[in-house]
């Protein structure tokens, strides 16, 4: 007995031994991991980032790689579930020894891998991931290694009150937010804040949680109120169940979201019919005219066969970002490619020109969509 | 006023899902005293067999109905035959617990299949999409196919218990299995039979929320089959207008206290109704204290 477990210690050490050679000797090419929400309740975010993502590694291998090394994605399935993105941040530092990791696309998976990045000195970033204090401790200083390419929650919220205010002359808002995610609380808190501040109003603030189904009878109570606009700041699943069932019910008054309105799924749950008057903030708008934009829309095309959204544009400028920063960096190391990524500055991408912020974060422009008939009609550029 | 007659249309129709759902639950415990928890999944099923008979079939509603209330009832009858009867004579919280396991093996083998993420049914065309107002209160076609649908079936299911000879041996199974096994009547193919209509029920509870809501997922038999159950229980469970009442009081409770109170609170309230019942009267509203026989 004592023979064979020794014979199986002498190979499970053995093996171990190749494994780590093998991994380690492995230096032409560039790993980087892709952790996604692939399925689950936000699949369409995490899919969408991936296929940009792809298409940018796609593009940087055909050109000769980042100073001739070729980049080797790595891509696991994070379900839409933060634990799992934190085990998977795990796999892809220490057993497939990534440089980089890229996602999750949302801010709860996202932040739930911070603590990877920092102990293992990894830099990760997010393209869509658009919690206000994503890149920060809970004691203010900034995690050294997450970086993301998109703006934050609050930038959001006050440039939809901003237009409401202005471009739409509201004066009285109500609010049905998603109190189940940061996101929807970050988002109703800003608008409330900028709105407030404006001169205008808030009449009535309503809440559900991710994965109602039924919203009739919060319409029917605000149905009855006085206001303007409704400002809804919530992902795609729910918020399309809400236009529809609003409109149904005849409330025809402008609807506001912000990003995460940006799913086809979107124009699935509420119908084209339903999508009228309604305006969200987003990365990047399919109908821009910039010739850069043009050439990233008509190469998506080519590669997919349909129209780009906001995260597939997100996802392609994030692999652009991270690697010019690794080509960049002074070796192949996490530390390096920090420093690389921190010194950034006017990096062109097709969602704008951004630099890096002392606070890890983008300085860049937004963009206000409407929809009618559930296709962007009009879009409007907010600088910062 | 006309806020609170458009809340109570919008509860009906909320309702008269749990409603259907609840009469499965009612009549399985009614019969083998099993709350089986895979009831609410076999209401998800239903909406998945819907909405690829509507959209890879391009069947229209009424066929795609039938279907689903049909798949569901083979569905129903083959969960009892499978995984109920062998326990028919284990305790019951062999059988409780088998009922658990049946229900996470329908959600997660499901979800294997179809893939978590939610899908939406597709656009309804023609008299479906309208809308009818009287004054300012809303109904859309589907509110009134919905409570429709759910009466006839409701008159359907009175009819069978109380006017067919399969309906009068259901009755006397759940008054006293062995002496109806003395009376010539085969138990078996009774409880078979019971199982087949509340599973019919559920999937034309599943296919009418998918038109209703638009969006279907794997683990949508949850909330709605926990709160139909709080509606057995409300109505006293094993009685059938028990679960009828208690389907479309939940429905209202949940609509008031979202219109009306804060809507973060409507599934605490739900769920403080079981409690409170539970106190106070065991048995249900149409219950009957019953002794328990030594």
């Amino acid at each position: 007995m004592k023979k064979i477990l020794t014979c199986l210690l002498i190979c499970v050490s053995v093996t171990t031994l190749f494994a780590a050679c093998s991994s380690g000797s492995k230096s032409d090419v560039i790993r980087i991991g892709i952790n996604y929400e692939l399925s689950g309740d936000n699949a369409t975010y995490g899919q969408g980032s991936v296929e940009g993502i792809e298409m940018a590694i796609d593009e940087i291998n055909a050109a000769g790689g980042i100073n001739g090394k070729l980049i080797e994605p790595i891509k696991y399935d994070n379900k839409s579930d933060a634990a799992e993105a934190s085990t998977l941040a795990n796999k892809l530092v220490t057993q497939d020894k990534v440089l980089a990791i890229l996602g999750p696309a949302t801010t709860g998976a996202f932040t739930s891998q911070i603590p990877v990045a920092n102990k293992n000195k990894i830099p990760i970033a997010t393209g869509s991931a658009t919690g206000d204090n994503l890149t920060f401790d809970t004691d203010g200083s900034v995690h050294p290694y997450v970086f993301r390419i998109c703006f934050n929650d609050s930038f959001q919220g006050k440039v939809m009150a901003n237009f409401a205010f202005e471009n739409l002359s509201a004066k009285k808002a109500v609010i049905i937010m998603d109190s189940s995610s940061d996101y929807g609380k970050g988002l109703s808190q800003n608008f409330v804040e900028t709105f407030t501040a404006a001169g205008g109003t808030i009449v009535a603030e309503e809440a559900y949680v991710a994965g109602d189904t039924d919203f009739n009878a919060i319409i029917t109570k605000i149905k009855g109120m006085d206001f303007d606009v409704i400002y809804l700041p919530g992902y795609y699943n729910e918020a399309g169940l809400i236009i529809k069932q609003a409109r149904t019910q005849g409330i025809d008054k402008p609807i506001l979201g912000a990003d995460g309105f940006d799913s086809d799924v979107l124009v699935d749950l509420a119908g084209k019919d339903a999508l009228n008057n309604v305006y969200f903030t987003n990365h990047y708008s399919t109908i821009d005219e910039d010739p850069a934009v043009l050439k990233f829309i008509a190469d998506f095309e080519a590669k997919y066969g349909k129209k780009p959204n906001a995260f597939n544009a997100l996802g392609y400028d994030l692999a652009k970002f991270v690697a010019d920063a690794i080509g960049r960096a002074e070796s192949l190391t996490g530390e390096a490619i920090k420093d690389a990524l921190e010194a950034t500055e006017n990096f062109i991408g097709v969602t704008g020109t951004l630099s890096v912020d002392e606070n890890h974060n983008p300085v860049k422009s937004i963009f206000v969509i409407e929809l009618k008939d559930g296709e962007q009609h009009s879009s409007v550029k907010v600088n910062p | 006023m006309e806020q609170f007659l458009q809340q109570v249309i919008n509860g009906i129709s909320l309702g008269s899902i749990y409603a259907l759902i609840a009469l499965g639950y009612t009549m399985v415990y009614g019969i083998i005293k099993l709350i089986n928890f895979a009831h609410g999944d076999v209401y998800m099923i239903g909406a998945y067999v819907g909405y690829f008979c509507m959209t890879s079939f391009k069947l229209g509603f009424f066929p795609s109905l039938l279907i689903s209330m049909l798949v569901c009832a083979i569905l129903g009858v083959t969960i009892e035959k499978i995984a109920y009867k062998p326990l028919r004579n284990a305790t019951r919280i062999a059988v409780l617990i088998t009922a658990i396991g049946v229900s996470l093996f329908i959600e997660y083998g499901t979800m294997f299949f179809v893939k978590p993420d939610p899908r939406s049914y597709p656009p309804l065309t023609g008299l479906m999409t309208r809308s009818f107002r009287i004054g300012n209160i809303v109904f859309s076609a589907q509110q009134i196919l919905i409570i429709s649908i759910t009466v006839v079936l409701m008159v359907l299911l009175q009819f069978i218990v109380k006017k067919t000879r399969i309906g009068k041996a259901m009755r006397a199974v759940s008054l006293d299995r062995d002496a109806a096994q003395l009376m010539g009547i085969s138990v078996d193919k009774t409880i078979s039979f019971t199982f087949l209509i509340g599973s019919a029920l559920a999937g034309a509870a599943g296919i009418l929320v998918g038109i209703y809501y638009n969006s279907i997922n794997p683990l949508m038999g949850m909330m709605p089959g926990l709160k139909a159950f709080v509606a057995a229980v409300f109505g006293g469970i094993g009685i059938i207008p028990g679960a009828m009442i208690g389907g479309y009081f939940i429905g209202l409770v949940e609509v008031m206290v979202a219109g009306y109170g804060n809507s973060m609170f409507r599934d605490a309230v739900v769920f403080a109704i079981l409690i409170i019942i539970l106190i106070v009267k065991p048995s249900g509203l149409l219950g009957k204290e019953t002794r328990e026989k030594v």
